[in-house]
């Protein structure tokens, strides 16, 4: 097995807030190889988006973390905003969710891509400029050179999109944080920036961590994934592991809510009932077990390790945070959420 | 960053569609409200100084109501025991003086505040609610006093309208009528949003007339607004007058406001000081607990749009 | 963006117009200006008439609003109870209001913005806090209580220990004052301090509240973020990105306020008894002299009519999403 990248041991990151501590994540594990995309899936909430705030180090202020995020083995965590810089974009760089936002309305396009290159590398402004053009180019913007010195605002939300792309490619990264890259956009628009996403990991040979609660994105690109729960990871394997051999009843309520192509029509889509606990405060047993269909007594005591799934068909990466893990993966996803006591809830839903 | 934990997730399916909770969720967002003022220390400075400062000087002038026009036999005493803040060149105790400013000041303000609340509601509510041609009108008023130094106007009024011997109320009520346009303002741009929301519609598609609208979804919905800004205006107003009275064209003798007790404290400043630092000193301390109070009203009832917080 | 611009202006100036004749009305039918002079017993009666005849005081008030109009698209501004054309004596105040009024602006706003961006930077530290209890204690302190302060507890008791007139509280410049612009400078710095320092104290309150909100806001900001996620300098981000999107909204808050500037000068005047138009028109208003009246309102609105659309030009400039619309 190659170096990894990243190594995220026992992170857990609080934030205070007026009703308490709100503990936003609670003890992630995770290593990202080299060239490989992990996904992280989860509802709102869940601690993804956190988790590659901390990994670039742009948490809020009042955030504490604790734990250790280690890149290529040195340690991250405890760095102040200044050692932290000639990393950001140079060998970890990001993707925000809402591409009509994060590009700033004041400068060109142009201006933005060129100051990402002059960031971490001495070439002229005529050089950096050329870059500037073939990096919009590779992220499939056409006429690119016009483009240069057309703002934001001038830009649709898919090209703004790849804008980003173009400045997250411009030094090549070992890394590449995508925070829910499409959600924003129209579903037209987001198959071909997947595309241009992916482009950018061919170009630069950089490991990509996608954070969507998309599945379907998840299908398409990802090699590995992790699905987060009220601030931990739950459950994490190939994509195979997850989609078909799931060890965890939370993927499986999020398998079932996507609606399938060959859905007759017949079938309610299937939702999990009730909500994500409130992070605020102490957790006692699994956080899940009120939303399980399989809850025990004992899940409401002891909150479940992740441990390796022993599913003879499962990869060496498939864990589980589920006491009962070994039954779940032998059971057909569809029977899991049907018959639970909010079909009446459901019906108003669709 | 904003992370929202209490939030139903956008990737699993639920709608909400039970109603019968909202009547109790107004009364809790109003218990969080209270909550947080009541854990703002300065707004809570603020409003228990300020109304220990207004039920002091209530009591004493009302066990000793002569006690600010009386002159004594002690002339341009400094602070003592018997003279909290001194005495005047003539004689007046300026400890009840003060106080008896203060509670004039304070009544001007309030009844300031209470003009521009109603005017203003009424004036911004009705631009915003029906546009058109109304609002054109209100809007041409309010760019008037953008344009016009407030005080200017103000100095061009009292020297008209109170002239000499002039009673406060003619005072507050000129500028009450010149203190309205902001809260107008305010509450004409929350209308205009509000008005385009689901509710509103609703409303209308089951053929609410524009009063009960306007009263019954639309005020209620921009209280916080007025209540924050009703606040800023009795500090405004407290301003206003006392920079008035301190021109001469505000209150005057025999009555008495702080401003005016500066300007006649102002020759002897070097002299004797306290005849300037009392009542402004205390003019100061009440405009400022109505500050705090304002801010903390701001930040307990809108917290996304106050300013003074992070 | 012009086309707004231009709507604006004639707006304004309907405005104006409007509350010209509101003001007239009111004032001509507040009292009789003459009033002192006629109960004079020694006044001639010839004279009372000559002055009421040169100040149209004979006539209906609608004739004497339109020779008023008329002379003020010609550029006159008709005559003071004394007889003195208007025109050039705003002028000549003018100039001495415009001595505090410019460099207090232009203090104000750099101090306002270098408070508000520190403030925010240093957010919830006690700098922070310092910052903002300050900035709440001067905007609850009325002007007057300022320049009072300023006068009694810090220029007279340093000219009193030095024996000698360091920082003057009268006037804007010393009557015996001589030579050229430069040797000037020191006595203009010792009349312009004080009632400058005053000034600024009125009116940067406000916006170093609104400053250090605005730098929040904007630092939470999903494209500061991207900045900073591109590997560049703290200080970088600050300046190129924060701020640069932080300046916009202020110019419009400083503009609105311009007009309060000028009603600060009014008490700063009164208090460092400057000739300015300030106490020029206090007294114009105390002898019911509706010329002065008229011509300091309509030149105060117009002065701020202009700085409004200025703001609006460089709001033009700093937005590129307006520059385009």
């Amino acid at each position: 097995m190659p170096e990894p990248i990243i190594e995220v041991n026992d992170l857990r990151v609080d934030f205070p807030s007026e009703d308490g501590t709100v503990h936003a994540i609670r003890g992630v594990h995770f290593d990202l190889f080299p060239h490989e995309v992990f996904g992280i899936v989860g509802e709102s909430g869940s601690g993804k988006s956190v988790t590659s705030l901390a990994l670039i180090g742009l948490l809020a202020k009042s955030a504490t973390a604790t734990g250790s995020i280690k890149l290529n083995g040195e340690e991250l965590l405890g760095k102040s905003e200044k050692e932290l810089t000639p990393y950001r974009g140079k060998t970890i760089a990001m993707i925000f969710q809402d591409p009509m936002t994060s590009l700033n309305p004041v400068y060109t396009i142009g201006w933005q891509i060129t100051e990402a290159i002059q960031a971490h590398q001495s070439v002229s402004k005529e050089d950096a400029k050329k870059e500037a053009v073939r990096l919009l180019e590779a992220a499939g913007i056409s006429q690119a050179e016009n483009r240069m010195e057309s703002y934001p605002h001038e830009f649709s939300g898919g090209m703004r999109q790849r804008a980003v792309i173009a400045i997250a490619m411009a030094n090549s990264p070992q890394v590449i944080l995508a925070d829910e890259p499409t959600t924003a956009l129209d579903v037209t628009v987001q198959a071909q920036v997947l595309d241009t996403l992916k482009v950018a990991l061919r170009e630069t040979q950089a490991s990509l961590v996608l954070i969507t609660h998309d599945l379907g994105v998840i299908a398409g690109l990802a090699d590995r994934v992790a699905v987060m729960y009220a601030g931990r990871i739950v459950e994490t394997g190939t994509v195979e592991d997850l989609f078909y051999r799931t060890a965890m009843p939370y993927t499986h309520g999020l398998l079932g809510s996507i609606p399938s192509v060959d859905d007759t029509g017949q079938e309610r889509l299937r939702q999990i009932p009730g909500a994500p606990p409130t992070m605020v405060g102490d957790v006692q047993g699994c956080p899940f077990a009120p939303r399980c269909p399989l809850r025990q007594a004992t899940c409401f005591e002891v909150e479940p390790e992740l441990v390796k799934v022993t599913n003879s068909e499962s990869s060496a990466f498939h864990t589980s945070a589920c006491h009962f893990a070994n039954d779940v993966t032998l059971m057909p996803a569809a029977s899991m959420f049907t018959d639970t006591s909010s079909a009446d809830e459901s019906e108003k839903t669709i | 960053m904003s992370i929202n934990f209490g939030q139903a997730m956008s990737d699993v399916p639920m709608v909400d569609i039970d109603n019968s909770g909202l009547s109790e969720e107004i009364h809790g967002q109003w218990r969080m409200a209270l909550r947080r003022f009541r854990r703002d220390r300065l707004a809570m400075f603020g409003l228990i100084t300020f109304l220990t400062i207004l039920l002091i000087a209530t009591i004493y002038t009302f066990v000793n109501p002569a006690g600010w026009s009386e002159l004594t036999t002690s002339f341009n005493q400094p602070p003592s025991w018997n003279h909290l803040f001194g005495t005047t060149g003539s004689g007046l105790d300026l400890f009840s003086a003060c106080l008896k400013g203060a509670q004039q000041d304070v009544i001007i303000a309030f009844v300031v505040a209470s003009i521009s609340m109603v005017l203003g509601t009424i004036a911004g509510g009705v631009a915003g609610y029906y546009k058109g041609s109304i609002d054109a009108v209100v809007m041409r008023f309010v760019d008037l006093l953008l344009v016009i130094p407030l005080l200017a106007i103000l100095i061009v009024l009292s020297r008209i309208f109170a002239g000499s011997g002039n009673s406060w109320w003619m005072i507050a009520i000129l500028i009450g009528l010149l203190s309205w346009t902001y809260i107008a303002r305010l509450v004409r741009a929350e209308f205009l949003s509000l008005r385009e929301r689901t509710f509103v519609e609703a409303a209308t598609a089951l053929g609410a007339g524009g009063r009960r609208i306007i009263f019954k979804h639309l005020v209620p919905n921009a209280i916080g607004t007025i209540i924050v800004n009703t606040t800023l205006t009795v500090s405004g107003a407290m301003l206003l007058e006392s920079t008035l009275s301190f021109l001469g064209l505000g209150i005057v003798p025999p009555q008495v406001s702080l401003g005016m007790l500066v300007q006649e404290g102002q020759d002897s400043a070097t002299t004797q000081p306290w005849l300037f630092a009392f009542p402004a000193g205390m003019l100061l301390v009440l405009i400022l607990c109505v500050f705090f109070i304002g801010d903390g009203l701001q930040n307990a009832l809108d917290p996304r749009k106050s300013r003074s917080r992070a | 963006m012009l086309r707004f611009i231009g709507k604006r202006l004639v707006m304004s100036l309907g405005v104006l117009w409007a509350a010209s004749v509101l003001v007239f009305i009111m004032v001509a039918n507040s009292g009789d200006p003459l009033f002192d002079l006629k109960m004079n017993p020694l006044t001639p009666k010839a004279s009372i008439l000559y002055r009421e005849h040169l100040l149209h005081l004979d006539k209906s008030i609608p004739e004497r609003y339109w020779i008023w109009f008329t002379g003020v698209l010609h550029g006159d501004f008709g005559k003071t109870l004394h007889g003195v054309p208007v025109g050039p004596q705003l002028f000549t105040h003018m100039a001495v209001t415009m001595k505090m009024v410019i460099p207090a602006l232009l203090l104000a706003i750099v101090i306002a913005i270098s408070l508000g961006v520190y403030s925010a930077t240093k957010r919830g530290r006690w700098q922070d806090k310092g910052v903002t209890f300050t900035s709440f204690l001067f905007l609850a302190t009325p002007v007057f209580v300022v320049g009072l302060f300023l006068k009694f507890f810090v220029a007279i008791p340093i000219d009193q220990h030095f024996q000698k007139v360091i920082l003057s509280t009268a006037g804007d410049s010393s009557p015996t004052a001589t030579g050229g612009f430069f040797q000037r400078i020191p006595d203009m710095l010792s009349h312009m301090t004080l009632p400058t320092m005053t000034l600024v104290l009125a009116v940067f309150s406000s916006w170093v509240i609104y400053q250090r909100s605005t730098v929040l806001d904007t630092m939470d900001q999903d494209y500061v973020m991207l900045a900073r996620s591109k590997g560049i300098s703290k200080r970088r981000v600050l300046v190129r990105h924060i701020l640069r999107n932080a300046l916009i909204p202020v110019t419009t808050v400083i503009a609105l306020d311009f007009a309060g500037l000028l009603g600060g000068a009014v008490i700063t005047e009164t208090v460092y008894s400057w000739n300015g138009l300030g106490l020029w028109f206090l007294n114009g208003v105390n002898a019911l002299d509706i010329n002065v009246v008229l011509a300091y309102l309509m030149f105060t609105a117009t002065t701020v009519i202009i700085f409004n659309l200025l703001a609006d030009l460089a709001y033009a400039v700093l937005d590129p999403r307006i520059r385009y619309s």
